[in-house]
């Protein structure tokens, strides 16, 4: 399952635009290979990221696995179910929820021309099938 | 350099049960079928199926067989009688351990032989054998049973309950780090009461050519078992604050140095690397492996650096992991001496950040299994 509205990175991010906000998470096919999913980190709210820098990581049972920004811009929302000192938190929903609840930062886009170099769902589509 | 993994008899069956499968010291192997949480409870709480048919077994068999393999491992093997096992290292003449491994003592053959097996880490098969056949003498004789030896394990508190039904050997009446030959499921088969789990559960050596029919037919048997795959494995041992090879010890560590003294037995017949294991003893040891619960969300991983409250380096992790039994990271660690007695406040340094961690005394997890050590 590889929702047709989203932007796609080769490091297995998703990327959903909505106006100059860009809310970013990881691809089913992730969670997939990673595994029961038991920590996540994200950055602090304000933080200011570049595209391809390190956004946040995603720990499995087994791995831990750094997640990219696929974007620049400037973290304005962080998905309150990942965030690991509120009661809530629950990185379980990145395995059952990937594409929906298992969000994991919003960004407001410093440079939307960036957009255009990732990949749609069916180049992305290529790449989880020659992984 | 292309290296050919090597594949057990239920590489197809594992493929078939989707597990997902990856390299695991040079064997293609399922690392998880439903998922390492839900693996893991079904074990600590009902029953798991684990296909360990990469391990190696090494026969030694000969009038003074007993007597060779003490010559070679760190524990007593005269003090177990046929039809036991032992835990054990064995170590180099400067004490690094070159593999940990179980001693099947067998009853002795009819011709008045004794007949042992010794039971090895897939990743150390071969240099142990090698180790082993560089050393044998008149006395036994030394072969590799392990191209034709599939390994079985049914773990958790209901192993014996579902067991019982499939076999004509009486279970009840098995202890813990003991043997019989029986059949399970009409196939000839050895049964140990052993496991790397911290349940109660059996271990069963068949006939390479058996292995598939063994696998389908415990599937669907009364009771119901699902297949555990590595990655259980690992956090299940590691709960239960068992080493492992290439962790908590490898060939720079001893046994002595490594909490491991329990299998060190000074006062017996001579063996390899007794002198130096006795020397690091009378010298005191600097280090220690210890049991590390985390006190925040953090999990702990192979390699992290450990610290004091003021910010020295005092050990590392050696394993670490997201413990499903306790939804907390938990570890096993070698640090300094000063630092390895029950409650020490320690950091964990994780991406640059220091998380609390206590030293405890392994198991995290007290399961199933029969007796201790």
């Amino acid at each position: 399952m590889i929702p047709n509205d989203l932007k796609y990175t080769n490091d297995h991010e998703w990327v959903r635009v909505n106006g100059d906000v860009a809310e970013i998470g990881i691809t089913d096919f992730a969670q997939e290979q990673l595994g029961d999913i038991v920590f996540v980190e994200v950055p602090a709210l304000g933080t200011v990221l570049e595209a391809g820098e390190r956004l946040g990581v995603v720990e499995s049972v087994k791995t831990v696995s750094d997640v990219f920004a696929p974007v620049s811009g400037e973290v304005i929302e962080i998905n309150p179910l990942l965030v690991e000192d509120n009661d809530e938190f629950s990185p379980e929903i990145v395995n059952s929820d990937a594409f929906g609840k298992g969000w994991m930062v919003r960004v407001r886009m410093s440079n939307a021309a960036e957009l255009d170099k990732l990949l749609s769902a069916a180049d992305y589509k290529i790449v989880t099938e020659e992984a | 350099m292309t290296v050919e993994l090597l594949r057990t008899p239920l590489y197809e069956v594992h493929q078939r049960e989707g597990g997902k499968i990856v390299e695991f010291a040079g064997w293609e192997m399922p690392v998880e079928y439903a998922g390492i949480k839900q693996e893991h409870l079904a074990v600590r709480q009902n029953i798991g199926l684990f296909d360990l048919s990469h391990m190696g077994e090494i026969e030694i068999v000969g009038r003074g067989a007993v007597d060779f393999v003490d010559g070679l491992v760190t524990n007593n093997a005269k003090r177990i009688v046929p039809g036991q096992c032992m835990y054990t290292c064995m170590c180099r003449e400067n004490g690094g351990i070159i593999d940990d491994l179980i001693i099947y003592r067998f009853p002795d053959l009819e011709n008045g032989d004794e007949y042992i097996w010794l039971v090895v880490n897939a990743s150390n098969c071969a240099k142990d054998f090698a180790w082993i056949k560089e050393h044998e003498g008149a006395q036994a004789k030394v072969t590799d049973l392990s191209a034709k030896t599939a390994l079985l394990a049914v773990q958790g508190p209901k192993a014996q309950e579902f067991l019982q039904p499939l076999t004509d050997s009486d279970l009840e009446v098995l202890s813990y780090y003991h043997l019989t030959r029986g059949t399970v499921a009409g196939i000839p088969a050895v049964i140990s009461r052993t496991g790397y789990t911290g349940e109660d559960g059996f271990e069963l050596y068949v006939d390479w050519n058996e292995a598939e029919k063994l696998w389908e037919a415990l599937r669907h048997a009364e009771g119901g078992i699902e297949p555990i795959g590595l990655g259980a494995r690992d956090t299940l041992r590691l709960e239960a604050g068992y080493s492992l090879y290439g962790h908590e010890i490898t060939e720079e560590t001893s046994p002595v140095n490594s909490t491991l003294n329990w299998v060190v037995s000074l006062n017996s017949a001579d063996f390899i690397g007794k002198a130096a294991l006795k020397a690091q003893k009378d010298e005191g040891i600097k280090e220690a492996i210890v049991g590390l619960v985390m006190q925040s969300r953090a999990i702990p991983r192979q390699g992290y650096e450990i610290e004091d409250a003021e910010g020295n380096v005092v050990g590392h992790i050696t394993s670490g992991t997201f413990s499903p039994s306790l939804s907390r990271g938990v570890a096993l660690a070698r640090v300094a001496k000063s630092h390895s007695s029950v409650g020490t406040e320690l950091k964990v340094v994780v991406r640059g950040r220091r998380e609390p961690a206590l030293v405890q005394k392994p198991p995290f997890v007290r399961g199933s299994v029969r007796s201790s050590r």
